[in-house]
């Protein structure tokens, strides 16, 4: 039997955060939820501020969830992959439902890494598993240990597999963290949930 | 933090929005949960307090530290001509339609530290519009409108406003309505003579004037849905027949009571036009 079994049914949302190197990691992971799933899933990648995104549209037929673009207030659904839009935070709020924000650049970007985990962290609490994937600066490492405290899991992509091994080892040297995996253990791990 | 840590901080948010309600006036008691807590916990960080009691016993005791606390409670970040696209919908739907008026009023709702009103000012000085108009540009924020009134930005900023206006559809160059001195830009107090900066709060003031055009980004998305109710209605009342409403890229007026009193001019950019007979309850 599958070795992620014990946490069948434990978590509601799966926090991603990616930046270089992203799109690849993202293409190998997101296609292998099963149709099934029940998962909310919110994705940070960082991507041009000033240009409309294409994440949809190239991830759309390539998954068997739905994938959602993200406006303010909508309606969080089960079985669903969110991409944060361009220069907007993407947090998620009461309800549950998503929220958008506009305020100051975090880590030198805006959607954050950060600011999802840490809301998602408020929301879901240990029901929420967060993971870091490849890039280029230290986004996302606190976000992290946010979803650690609250009583959530921890995932950071094996830096060694990783296109840009900085955001993971920043990740790993943030705190403790519950598994450090390549990709095709995340798959396996995300469709044990 | 922790579910019970959570707990108190939430507890402790709301007592403190209720407390600068009950002293000032000043009303966040509709902003949206999830932004407020992120701004608070960085507030407790600048103001160097272990929790938000600690924080709430100073504003309490000490005004100032409620004008220093707005900086935290409301958004201050902008650029002008933000989201280029947004304009050059305005200049292909809204404006041919402000030609047949013979003279304007514009509501720029939550215009911060004046960004969107100079770029709006620009817009209808290409337009040839902007002798006959009048800009309202309102904000809760008292400071925020004493640097919109002055029209000083930094000069690092001027590359990106003006890239954006370039894209906008500008058919002139963002340098000819600013000096540059000293790392800032100083933008043309011509512009300003068609723009009163003015205190004005969605969450309890109401409408001022009747304008042919309410635009209002990236607000909404810091309430929640009654209080963004609360403001749409205000938007709706306060524009003529067939006045035009723009919102943020990434807003929608969906979830609002009242979008039925509006229909669709750009679906992509959140341009829309009061119905002709709306919220005469007929």
């Amino acid at each position: 039997m599958n070795r992620y079994e014990s946490l069948e049914g434990r978590i509601d949302a799966v926090v991603i955060g990616a930046s270089a190197g992203g799109i690849e990691a993202l293409t190998q992971l997101l296609p292998q939820l099963p149709a099934s799933s029940k998962l909310t899933v919110l994705v940070v990648l960082h991507v041009p501020r000033d240009r409309p995104s294409l994440l949809v549209d190239i991830f759309r037929p390539r998954c068997r969830l739905h994938v959602a673009e993200s406006q303010d207030k909508d309606p969080i659904q089960p079985g669903t992959v969110y991409f944060a839009p361009p220069d907007y935070h993407l947090m998620v709020d009461i309800g549950p439902q998503i929220a958008l924000s506009a305020d100051e650049l975090v880590n030198f970007s805006r959607p954050s890494i950060d600011v999802l985990f840490e809301s998602a962290a408020d929301l879901y609490q240990r029901r929420v598993l967060g993971i870091v994937l490849s890039g280029g600066n230290h986004d996302g490492a606190a976000g992290l240990q946010a979803i650690v405290r609250a009583g959530g899991l921890a995932v950071v992509q094996s830096p060694d597999q990783a296109a840009v091994d900085i955001m993971p080892r920043a990740a790993i040297a943030a705190g403790s963290v519950d598994y450090v995996l390549p990709l095709d253990q995340i798959a396996e791990l995300l469709a044990a949930l | 933090m922790s579910a019970s840590e959570l707990q108190d901080f939430d507890i402790e948010l709301q007592l403190l929005i209720d407390a600068i309600y009950l002293k000032y006036h000043y009303d966040f008691r509709g902003y949206a949960q999830a932004s407020l807590r992120r701004r608070m916990r960085a507030a407790l960080l600048r103001f160097n307090c272990s929790s938000l009691s600690q924080l709430q016993d100073r504003v309490l005791r000490e005004p100032a530290m409620l004008t220093a606390m707005m900086d935290f409670l409301t958004v201050q970040v902008s650029d002008m001509f933000r989201d280029p696209a947004y304009y050059q919908a305005l200049r292909r739907h809204v404006v041919p339609m402000l030609r047949t008026y013979p003279s304007l009023k514009i509501w720029i709702a939550g215009c911060s530290t004046g960004e969107e009103a100079y770029s709006m000012a620009i817009l209808l000085r290409e337009e040839g519009l902007l002798d006959r108009t009048l800009i309202y540009a309102t904000d809760i924020n008292g400071q925020a409108l004493q640097k919109a009134e002055a029209g000083i930005y930094d000069l690092d900023r001027i590359a990106g406003f003006t890239e954006n206006h370039r894209r906008s559809g500008g058919s002139s160059s963002l340098s000819d309505y600013y000096m540059a001195a000293y790392g800032r830009a100083v933008f043309d107090k011509s512009l300003r003579r068609n723009i009163v900066f003015s205190d004005h709060s969605l969450a309890t003031d109401s409408v001022f004037a009747e304008v042919q055009l309410v635009s209002c980004r990236n607000v909404l998305i810091y309430f929640n849905r009654s209080l963004q109710d609360r403001a749409i209605g205000l938007f709706r009342d306060a524009l003529c027949r067939k006045g035009f409403l723009g919102i943020g890229a990434k807003e929608s007026l969906r979830f609002s009571d009242h979008s039925n009193d509006f229909v669709d001019v750009d679906r992509e950019y959140r341009l829309y036009q009061k119905k002709d007979r709306a919220g005469d309850g007929l």
